[in-house]
């Protein structure tokens, strides 16, 4: 009883703080949305869904910058 | 003794401690704002808590200031704009969805499972079609969906009306003791054919989308006369037991704090772009710049929000360095704070402070959703 997300794109998101991803970006009709890798978002239930239904694949995160010199 | 038994019932279940199980039933807290139009598909649109969805016609929905009922100065308002009628599963409707842990004292799947009474005030159009029966339903998330409808009139138009419905209580199934849905409470406004194929469920029972809804209901978007075709509602009611007691209003603070667990959001000072306010300053983390901000919520939210953003032209500010573009994103959240990081930008210090700026002349939000 989900409501269905009409997601264009999804993307790991890590910052250069983290050693792995900590959201996914999205972008749902003309919004960018992040949305946290919590089992109790409702939207995070909802791409793990479409994922598990192999309507969505997300993209693996960019490379996070380094540290500078 | 039986009035001994009555008072005790009302002590129980009813006068003592709280017993609204809805928040914002007085449609007092709009953090996102008071009017939303061309609304096309299900979401959170002005009132806190309070669902909107309609995916076979167009609505504007207001949190509407009252006027004409004591004790109530302002309503959840949805008007249709645009008509259509809806087929299938389609449907318009309104609804609030509450937490199986805020849920365990209804006993609900025991042979004490408590009754529920909903009551509230509604009001609706002047004259033709949208005077009749609406459904209102129950719908248990945890338990494979089961049920249970009951219906109320409007009984005139363009007048309040206050409606009470009482649900028995619902020996199966528990509520799941956490913090995700598990009720649902649905005023349903319009309804394509699939939900009335059989009898609405006045009984708690296993899923049937057949009887969902009641053959008579009201379709309200069948014209968009904005003096026809709208209907409000406030003094929503929840509570344990079978009788509705008198609404419980409680202050606006205190409404805001509770609706804050499933949104909220920090603005810019002005409509005119700048700092958001309070919050998000931070410092370079590195010659790569990338600025990374600490933002304390305001209660500790449902769940780790979803974050999206109103700003036109997002980037960092302080006075060395003055304005510089960059993106902003989620790091590492919880519920209680949220990790901002903003990319992108050139000419940062490491070390150096720094605000989130916006830099065009607009009001700008960092929105955070909880929701259920």
């Amino acid at each position: 009883m989900q409501d269905k997300m009409n997601i264009l794109s999804a993307q790991y998101f890590q910052t250069m703080l983290d050693d792995s991803p900590s959201s996914i970006k999205t972008t749902i009709d003309d919004r960018d949305l992040f949305i946290p890798l919590d089992p109790a978002n409702t939207d995070y239930q909802e791409i793990m869904r479409q994922v598990e239904a192999g309507e969505l694949t997300i993209e693996p995160a960019d490379e996070p910058p380094t540290e500078g010199a | 003794m039986a009035r001994a038994l009555g008072l005790a019932n009302l002590l129980d279940h009813q006068v003592g401690g709280r017993r609204n199980l809805i928040i914002n039933g007085a449609m007092q807290v709009a953090q996102r704002g008071t009017q939303e139009t061309g609304v096309t598909t299900g979401g959170y649109y002005t009132v806190d808590r309070f669902r909107f969805g309609s995916d076979s016609a167009t609505f504007t929905m207001d949190q509407n200031t009252v006027t004409d009922l004591p004790g109530f100065t302002k309503s959840c308002k949805v008007t249709c704009t645009t008509a259509g009628t809806p087929t299938g599963v389609q449907s318009t409707n309104i609804s609030v969805r509450l937490e199986g842990q805020d849920l365990q004292h209804l006993k609900k799947g025991t042979s004490d499972a408590e009754s529920l009474t909903l009551s509230f005030w509604v009001k609706s159009g002047t004259t033709g079609g949208t005077t009749g029966t609406y459904t209102v339903e129950l719908l248990d998330s945890n338990n494979s969906n089961r049920h249970v409808g009951s219906t109320f009139t409007i009984d005139a138009s363009d007048t309040w009306e206050y409606k009470t419905l009482t649900f028995a209580g619902d020996t199966t199934g528990a509520f799941t003791n956490d913090n995700n849905r598990s009720l649902s409470l649905t005023w349903f406004l319009s309804a394509g054919g699939d939900f009335k194929t059989g009898t609405l469920q006045t009984s708690w029972g296993a899923y049937a989308v057949g009887n969902r809804v009641d053959g008579n209901q009201v379709d309200l978007a069948s014209g968009n006369d904005s003096a026809v075709n709208y209907l409000e509602i406030t003094g929503v009611q929840l509570e344990v037991g079978e009788t509705a007691t008198p609404f419980e209003h409680r202050s606006y603070g205190e409404e805001l704090a509770l609706c804050q667990r499933y949104y909220t959001e920090a603005t810019t000072t002005t409509t005119g772009g700048g700092y958001i306010l309070g919050v998000a300053s931070g410092m370079a983390w590195n010659a790569s710049n990338v600025a990374g901000m600490q933002i304390m919520l305001p209660v500790e939210m449902r769940a780790t929000p979803t974050l999206t953003t109103s700003f036109t032209t997002p980037g960092v500010y302080s006075p060395n360095r003055g304005f510089s573009s960059g993106t902003i994103g989620l790091g590492s959240s919880s519920n209680k704070a949220v990790q901002l990081n903003v990319s992108g930008s050139s000419g940062l210090t490491t070390s150096e402070q720094y605000y989130l700026y916006e830099s065009s002349a607009s009001f700008s939000r960092l929105k955070f959703y909880a929701e259920l």
